[in-house]
């Protein structure tokens, strides 16, 4: 796919831009790049106030609330030189945003070390995690939703839509630590086959990586069969018929391309999802991602490494959600002009 | 009443009943479990780490205590904290969502991207915050789950406001002076309450989940108070002692995520009227009401009735249909219609919506939707049995069919090119770059501008106009021996409607090809048709020629009452609705002769103008509908030509005969009218083909012009 030229020159003004012909790809992507730009700061700014509020909302004396209510005067004193708690607000914030702009993060109270040493190595591990699930949740997710949602159009095979309902409905909203706890039981205890924790072999990433993408595979799929149904019942479909294709190429090459739009769009959210239930999930399998350190930074008060979390998890969902658009904006380049169209 | 409606409500709505009850349950044992069970549930014993018995169902933890008693009583703190989080978000989200919109424009924009933004984190980040601030424990992680919920209801309430705002009664309402906050709780809450409802519904699950999770992670609720995220937290460490011990809490919370499954989906089924059932439309509905039809039906031979229907058609037909019947369930589409179109014949269908019209173009085209199925002694293209299964190659190459709505015909996500020229590329083994020159070359013969570009594009940066012509353009790519068309001009403004006809005109002129034109409108099948046959409640009521309908000169009460209908009788204060033609009473005369004492309503007094053609009542034309022209053709309401008159009293009338130019009525009353008057293209209407269009004419089928 040819992507027109990703930074324009200025604001242009989309509608402006639309009606030259001609320019109308690169112009509906500058459009697209200019919004997203903007949208993409306005969250991140938003991500760094929150992260940066944890520590001035603490309720009362945040130096005693980080301290312990028995510190002496000069720990708190040290506490308050560390992180700067004498200053003005507005000082603070400035100190926070350079920090963030060159990369630093702070200093782990528990550690000692820098908080951006505690990320870089517990990243990749999490990072391990999501992408395989997000892949497989969309591979499992498209195949089968449309499969059952041709097989079931128009009110054919009532009982497979059925089964397909509650089976599908059951496994997208079982929470992703219950289904983690009981492929422990199943696949650890009882049968003995993978490992129930750590990261050091391939194996021990299947468990958590299944459990992850069980719930968001089905709920996604849902929507596809959902989606496929109403697409079959479009005006273009009897068109797509009337030209008498054979049935995987009347599917895939009439209906699947107007299924994209909405399931990507509706994946962008369950895929933000996924990243938290990553954090949750990890604790279940003892897996040493940014999940597992930022409960416990956050049981043991270690706020710098909390708003170091926060703010790089913060940052992928943005990746998601920005990657979502981006190849919504070249499979259906009508999604540049005005954002994402859902159903 | 009410009730009665209520319950039938519920009772076609199987998953809002299964979640109500699923979720009701939890309610009882939320009441019930910790009076009667708190004992066993939190007694030391020392029974410790039992496995499943009589006596302990699923077994005892490590302090003796039984696991699904525990599980049981904890369902009460579990769902208190979910209702808890979820009113506080629906409360601050619903409030922020609404007074965003009376909040000054900046301040209203930088909200609604702040919420935006918000939305794009996952929920659970915003949740570690709260927790980090506030420190483990049960009410932090309620405050928690309640702030991450926030964001949602904010932005759900906030676009469905701006929707409503720009509604016609909240726009009066505001010129009424009333004033904003009353319109929001009066006129915007309430329109926006069942998708609000819907939310609320699945965000008491995620709540559920989310506040069991931080409880699980051990940032919720401590011991030794428990609800269901933390037994489940305290499983995990003996899980392989003793894995049963996860199973309570885990089925709890699978059950619950269940419960409001269903129960957001039966929510969201009676909030939307379009979902479920009802979806697919009148057919879906009436198949699922009654598949009883046998699939194959073999008629009796024809009666006289369909013997007696055939006369008056076209002999040595191409396309022969003779008693052709549909059913979607019980219900009768349409009932024994017989009619032949013979090579180079334009039939018209003609009728009021519900009469038949389509179902019969869709029938002999093999489209019929699901659930409804045609039967006929014969149903037949030449020698292309209709009926069967015949080959897909055949149909799509030998019917060309272009659609009412060129909009929703054309599909969205591909390109023009792709769909224009597919059936060549598929049937006609025709290379892709082949198949594009030619497609190029007859868009541009239809004068689409930058054919080339055109077909790079998508369907929606061209007109509805435009992408009519091209898919007439794209129907003759096989140079079909039959062009249904299913109302092609209905869904186009007037003066593209005429370029539209024009087109289908010119085809039949140099291509030969035979029609069968769907139309309501009965001044456009005047124009165009040669024989028209009129439906109502699915059957044939009359049959007549377009030079009657022109000239007016029908008999038949209802067809005269659709002539009657048209625009300009509307202008009178009759409606097409009005004609109520009551042919259940009065067996339809199939030679259409009408029967006497016809009843009819709504029919204004006859004879008044007995010739006036229909189209001058066209309503751009700026004609006064005056009648004082009887045998004009009806389309010389053209605005667009211009022509001069050649004089020569046409075969059909020229379609630039036109009534701007004050050529006088030639006395000849038009065989057809004259839709071959091409003004666009500078072509004389009548006598040489022009040059461009010699070789085409010259394979033309002596019956497609002047056998009369």
């Amino acid at each position: 796919m040819s992507a027109g030229p990703a930074v324009p020159a200025g604001p242009l003004p989309a509608a402006a831009v639309r009606r030259a012909p001609g320019l109308r790809l690169g112009g509906g992507w500058a459009g697209f790049a200019v919004r997203r730009a903007g949208g993409l700061l306005m969250s991140m700014l938003l991500l760094v106030v929150v992260t940066f509020l944890i520590v001035p909302l603490l309720p009362g004396d945040p130096a005693r609330a980080i301290a312990g209510t028995n510190s002496s005067p000069a720990t708190l004193a040290a506490i308050r030189e560390r992180l700067g708690l004498d200053e003005p607000m507005t000082t603070r914030f400035v100190h926070y945003l350079g920090d963030i702009a060159s990369g630093r993060l702070g200093t782990s109270f528990r550690f000692d070390t820098p908080v951006a040493d505690i990320v870089s190595t517990r990243l990749p591990y999490t990072v391990q995690l999501v992408i395989p699930a997000v892949l497989l949740s969309l591979l499992i997710a498209v195949p089968l939703g449309m499969t059952v949602g041709v097989l079931t159009r128009d009110g054919r095979r009532r009982r497979l839509g059925v089964a397909f309902g509650t089976v599908a409905g059951l496994l997208a909203s079982a929470p992703v630590y219950v289904v983690a706890t009981l492929l422990i039981v199943l696949f650890s205890i009882s049968l003995g086959l993978l490992p129930s924790g750590g990261a050091t072999t391939p194996s021990a990433l299947v468990l958590p990586i299944t459990a992850l993408c069980v719930g968001p595979a089905f709920a996604i799929a849902r929507v596809v069969r959902q989606e496929t149904a109403s697409v079959l019942a479009q005006d273009y479909m009897r068109t797509a018929r009337g030209h008498r294709l054979g049935s995987v190429r009347l599917h895939l090459r009439h209906a699947l391309p107007n299924l994209v739009t909405s399931v990507l769009t509706l994946s962008g959210l369950v895929l933000t999802s996924l990243l938290g239930g990553t954090i949750i999930l990890e604790n279940v399998f003892t897996y040493p991602g940014l999940g597992t350190e930022v409960v416990q930074a956050i049981i043991y008060k270690d706020y710098p490494v909390i708003q170091g979390i926060i703010l790089v998890v913060g940052m992928l969902a943005l990746l998601v959600n920005l990657l979502v658009d981006v190849v919504l904006g070249i499979v259906d380049p009508r999604t540049l002009d005005g954002g994402r169209r859902g159903h | 009443m009410a009730t009665d409606t209520t319950v039938r409500r519920w009772r076609r709505n199987p998953s809002l009943l299964a979640g109500a009850v699923i979720l009701g349950l939890l309610v009882v044992v939320a009441l019930v479990a910790p009076p009667l069970l708190s004992g066993s549930a939190e007694t030391l014993t020392d029974d410790a780490r039992l496995g499943p018995g009589a006596e302990h169902l699923l077994g005892t933890d490590a302090f003796g205590r039984d696991v699904l008693a525990r599980a049981l009583v904890a369902t009460r703190l579990t769902l208190l904290m979910a209702a808890a989080a979820t009113a506080a978000s629906f409360v601050v989200g619903v409030a922020i969502g609404a007074l965003v919109h009376l909040a000054p424009r900046w301040l209203r924009e930088t909200c609604l991207r702040l919420i935006d933004s918000a939305v794009a984190f996952p929920s659970l980040v915003l949740a570690l915050v709260i927790a980090a601030v506030l420190g483990p424990g049960t009410g932090s992680a309620i405050v928690a789950i309640a702030v991450a919920g926030v964001p949602g209801f904010a932005r759900l309430t906030a676009n469905l406001a701006a929707t409503v705002a720009d509604k016609d009664y909240v726009l009066t309402a505001r010129l009424l002076g009333v004033p904003g906050p009353r319109i929001l709780t009066r006129h915007v809450l309430p329109n926006i309450s069942g998708p609000l409802l819907v939310l609320l519904s699945s965000s008491f699950t995620l709540s559920l989940l989310d506040i069991s999770s931080l409880s699980f992670v051990g940032l919720g609720v401590q011991s030794p108070q428990y609800d269901w995220g933390r037994l489940l937290n305290e499983a995990l460490p003996s899980i392989f002692a003793q894995p049963s011990v996860v199973l309570a809490p885990s089925i709890m919370l699978i059950v619950t995520g269940v419960g409001a499954m269903l129960l957001g989906d039966g929510v969201a089924s009676l909030v939307d009227p379009r979902t479920r059932g009802t979806a697919p439309a009148a057919t879906g509905a009436a198949d699922a009401a009654g598949p009883a039809t046998p699939a194959k039906e073999s008629r009796a031979p024809q009666a006289p009735g369909g013997a007696g229907a055939t006369a008056g058609t076209e002999p040595d037909g191409l396309l022969t249909v003779d008693g052709l019947t549909v059913r979607a369930g019980d219900r009768t589409l349409v009932d024994d219609v017989s009619f032949t179109i013979g090579a180079g014949r334009i039939v018209g269908l003609v009728g009021e919506s519900g009469s038949g019209k389509s179902t019969i173009a869709m029938a002999v085209a093999g489209l019929l939707p699901e659930g409804a199925r045609a039967n006929a002694s014969r149903l037949a293209l030449g020698d292309l049995d209709l009926l069967g299964t015949p080959p897909g190659r055949r149909l799509a190459t030998e019917i060309g069919i272009v659609y009412q709505d060129p909009i929703g015909t054309f599909n969205p996500a591909l390109r023009l090119g792709a769909q224009l020229t597919e059936v060549a590329r598929t049937h006609l083994g025709t290379s892709r770059r082949q198949a594009r020159r030619d497609m190029a070359r007859a868009l541009a013969d239809i004068h689409v501008t930058e054919p080339e570009r055109r077909l790079r594009q998508h369907p929606h940066e061209l007109s509805g106009g435009m992408l009519q012509r091209a898919s007439i353009a794209s129907a003759m790519t096989t140079n079909p021996r039959l062009l249904i068309a299913d109302e092609p001009t209905t869904a186009l403004d007037v003066t593209v409607q005429a370029e539209v006809l024009r087109q289908f005109r010119r085809i039949n002129r140099e291509h030969g090809t035979a029609m069968l034109f769907i139309s309501h409108d009965i001044g456009v099948v005047g124009v165009l048709c040669d024989t028209v046959l009129v439906l109502h409640g699915g059957r044939v009521v009359d049959r007549t020629t377009g030079r009657d309908l022109r000239r007016g000169t029908v008999t038949h009460p209802y067809t005269r009452a659709l002539l009657a209908a048209t625009p300009a009788a509307v202008e009178a204060g009759a409606t097409l609705s009005a004609v109520r033609w009551t042919g259940d009473t009065t067996p339809a005369q199939p030679d259409g002769t009408p029967p006497d004492g016809m009843p009819l309503d709504g029919t204004p007094p006859d004879g008044t103008q007995p010739d006036r053609a229909p189209l001058d009542a066209m309503p751009l034309d700026g004609m006064p509908p005056d009648g004082t022209q009887p045998d004009r053709a009806p389309l010389d309401a053209m605005p667009l030509d211009g022509m001069p008159p050649d004089g020569t009293p046409p075969d059909r009338a020229p379609l630039d005969a036109m009534p701007l130019d004050g050529m006088p009525p030639d006395g000849t009353p038009p065989d057809k009218a004259p839709l071959d008057g091409m003004p666009l293209d500078g072509i004389p209407p009548h006598g040489t083909p022009p040059d461009d269009l010699s070789d085409t004419a010259a394979d033309r089928p002596p019956a497609a012009e002047g056998s009369r």
